[in-house]
């Protein structure tokens, strides 16, 4: 399993991850080891068999549709990196 | 007289409740422990020295004034620094969490402060709960007591070190892949996974929303019945909390007998330490004479069960740490668009670990890869419950090693992610599988590490793990050794 360097760029692309020349290259190597030991689950027959997301065989619950959160404004903003106001500020978005 | 931090948490909390001893005695008492040890240990990244104080104050209030404070009053308690306590940074090991101050408790904090207990810190662990060894931290190096060239394990290192060093008298953790389990194995103390759904996740920052959950760590099996009676339960607010009850666990010393313990083959392998192989193999000799019947067994595909974790764990975190973006907590890195700013405030708070997992995790999500890495591994997670079902339509409950070594030496296993993954081979399937288990003390290596024995029951079934761990420790004398330092 040889993962490329433009592989390593467009998954981190998806990810939202700025690399480094030298992270990139530690990545590509590391992937294709870890998926390479990782190719031993297509050696079985897994057919027709049901995919498991979650341990618990429950249907999940419905709660009445009622506001149970405190508001917490001012303690939730104080970590904001930056605000304006009640209002979280982030760089331009639109040019 | 025994010194106050040897006391036993079920001990100690019944001299506040008699008042032989007042809250703040006790939380004094730890605090001048973890400032004597914290040098050389490095179990915690905060410790809540005023708020201790201020709180063991307000036990001794009720106390005077005739209340009950609860069945953990006035006991200094720790929490693994990914579980939210409002006011008190809470920074899961990572650069972008370094400086922030949850709002609010998370339920399992909560739980514990309405039951009394007082918290004295919070402790480190690998970034993100993502490691074996609590080296992935970016925050602070944590060592193991019983060797300080040694790791404590990982993730919930820090939580671990801390009980094992008397700095508390339990310590919550959270177990994805055996984070629990793992350090208490290599720093010779208790350690709980419940059953995925008994215990609240809600406040707890997650890594691998099904499998994560939150446990105790203690010093002997009664300790960690109590906290666990303290913390579990439904909550509404995390849909994925079972809502059903835990059954009293006031029969810990109803002894094995007719017990069906199982001892599944895979899990004692070549290349193991023999003196691991050896203890374990005694120990179950020992639950043997206690009338416990023993039979071999099998979980076929366990040998899938580190690829199969490792694809569903990493995928499930690449979704949850997108909520790490510099916009509305934690840190944030200059740039001047809201693009670049996201990617320059990930590639400046992750440290490497976490971005590999990230990386790995989006690749088996992304298109042309997800149905053969993450569909795939989703479908050999059920056969891994199927092994599961298989062996508990026979046995009660399996008795495994915690791991194929004791604590290995810091550094060994950085070089090569694969050979860290590898120390998660005997804890992992029963997080697939949801599985409750417990790892307890049975016995110390020629270096006179600690061995720890996994005990692993049926779903919801803690009580039958409790009382073959209970019935093992009171017939032996591992739990008795204490750390040099």
């Amino acid at each position: 399993m040889a993962i490329t360097h433009e592989e390593v760029r467009r998954v981190a692309a998806l990810a939202r991850l700025r690399l480094a020349p030298e992270e990139i290259e530690r990545l590509a190597a590391d992937l294709s080891h870890i998926l390479d030991a990782f190719t031993r689950l297509q050696t079985l027959d897994t057919t027709g068999i049901a995919p498991t997301a979650h341990a618990e065989d429950v249907v999940l619950p419905l709660r009445p549709d009622e506001v149970v959160n405190p508001p917490a404004d001012e303690a939730l903003l104080a970590g904001a990196p930056d605000r304006r106001e009640r209002r979280f500020r982030v760089p331009r978005i639109i040019e | 007289m025994i010194a106050l931090h040897e006391l036993t948490l079920r001990e100690a909390a019944a001299r506040v409740r008699r008042r032989e001893i007042s809250a703040t005695e006790l939380t004094r008492a730890a605090l001048a422990r973890i400032t004597a040890v914290e040098p050389g240990l490095g179990a915690f990244l905060t410790v809540c020295e005023p708020e201790a104080l201020a709180a063991a104050a307000a036990t001794d209030r009720a106390l005077a004034a005739g209340a009950d404070p609860g069945p953990l009053a006035g006991v200094p308690i720790a929490l693994k620094d990914n579980i939210c306590t409002a006011g008190v940074r809470t920074t899961a090991g990572s650069r972008i969490l370094e400086r922030f101050v949850p709002a609010y408790d998370a339920t399992v904090a909560a739980r514990l402060r309405a039951a009394g207990a007082i918290f004295v810190g919070k402790c480190n662990c690998d970034e993100f709960a993502m490691g074996s060894s609590t080296e992935n931290s970016a925050l602070g190096v944590t060592r193991n007591p019983w060797d300080p060239e040694r790791v404590p394990g990982g993730s919930s290192g820090g939580s671990a070190a801390a009980v094992a060093a008397r700095e508390c008298y339990a310590a919550l953790g959270t177990d994805t892949g055996g984070s629990i389990r793992l350090p208490a194995g290599f720093c010779g103390v208790v350690g709980l996974k419940p059953t995925y759904g008994r215990v609240s996740r809600w406040g707890v920052i997650a890594y691998a929303s099904s499998l994560d959950q939150v446990g105790p760590i203690t010093r002997n099996v009664a300790d960690a019945a109590l906290v666990l009676a303290a913390i579990a339960g439904h909550d509404p607010r995390d849909a994925t909390s079972a809502p059903r009850p835990l059954p009293p666990l006031d029969d810990l010393a109803a002894g094995v007998g007719g017990l069906r313990l199982g001892l599944p083959r895979e899990y004692f392998v070549e290349g193991m330490q023999p003196a691991v192989d050896a203890a374990v193999r005694a120990a179950v000799r020992v639950l043997e004479g206690l009338g416990a019947a023993v039979e071999p067994v099998s979980l076929p595909h366990t040998e899938y069960a580190v690829a199969t974790y490792y694809l569903i764990a990493t995928a499930e975190a690449s979704s949850n740490l997108a909520r790490y973006d510099g916009v509305r907590y934690g840190l944030r890195a200059p740039a001047a668009s809201l693009g670049e700013m996201y990617e320059a405030t990930r590639a400046a708070g992750f440290g490497a670990e976490v971005k590999r997992r990230i990386m790995l995790g989006t690749y088996a999500l992304s298109k042309g890869y997800y149905d053969a890495w993450y569909v795939k591994a989703q479908q050999v997670r059920t056969l891994i419950r199927h092994d599961f079902d298989a062996v508990f339509a026979r046995c009660d409950a399996l008795v495994t090693p915690v791991a194929p070594t004791t604590a290995f030496r810091r550094g060994e296993r950085t070089a090569d992610p694969l050979t860290m993954y590898l120390s998660d081979i005997f804890t992992i399937s029963v997080n697939l599988a949801g599985l409750p288990a417990l790892v307890l003390p049975c016995g110390v290596d020629g270096g006179g590490l600690p061995i720890g024995l996994q005990v692993i029951g049926r779903p919801f079934d803690e009580a039958t793990v409790l009382r073959a761990a209970a019935a093992y420790e009171h017939a032996t004398d591992w739990h008795a050794p204490r750390p040099p330092i």
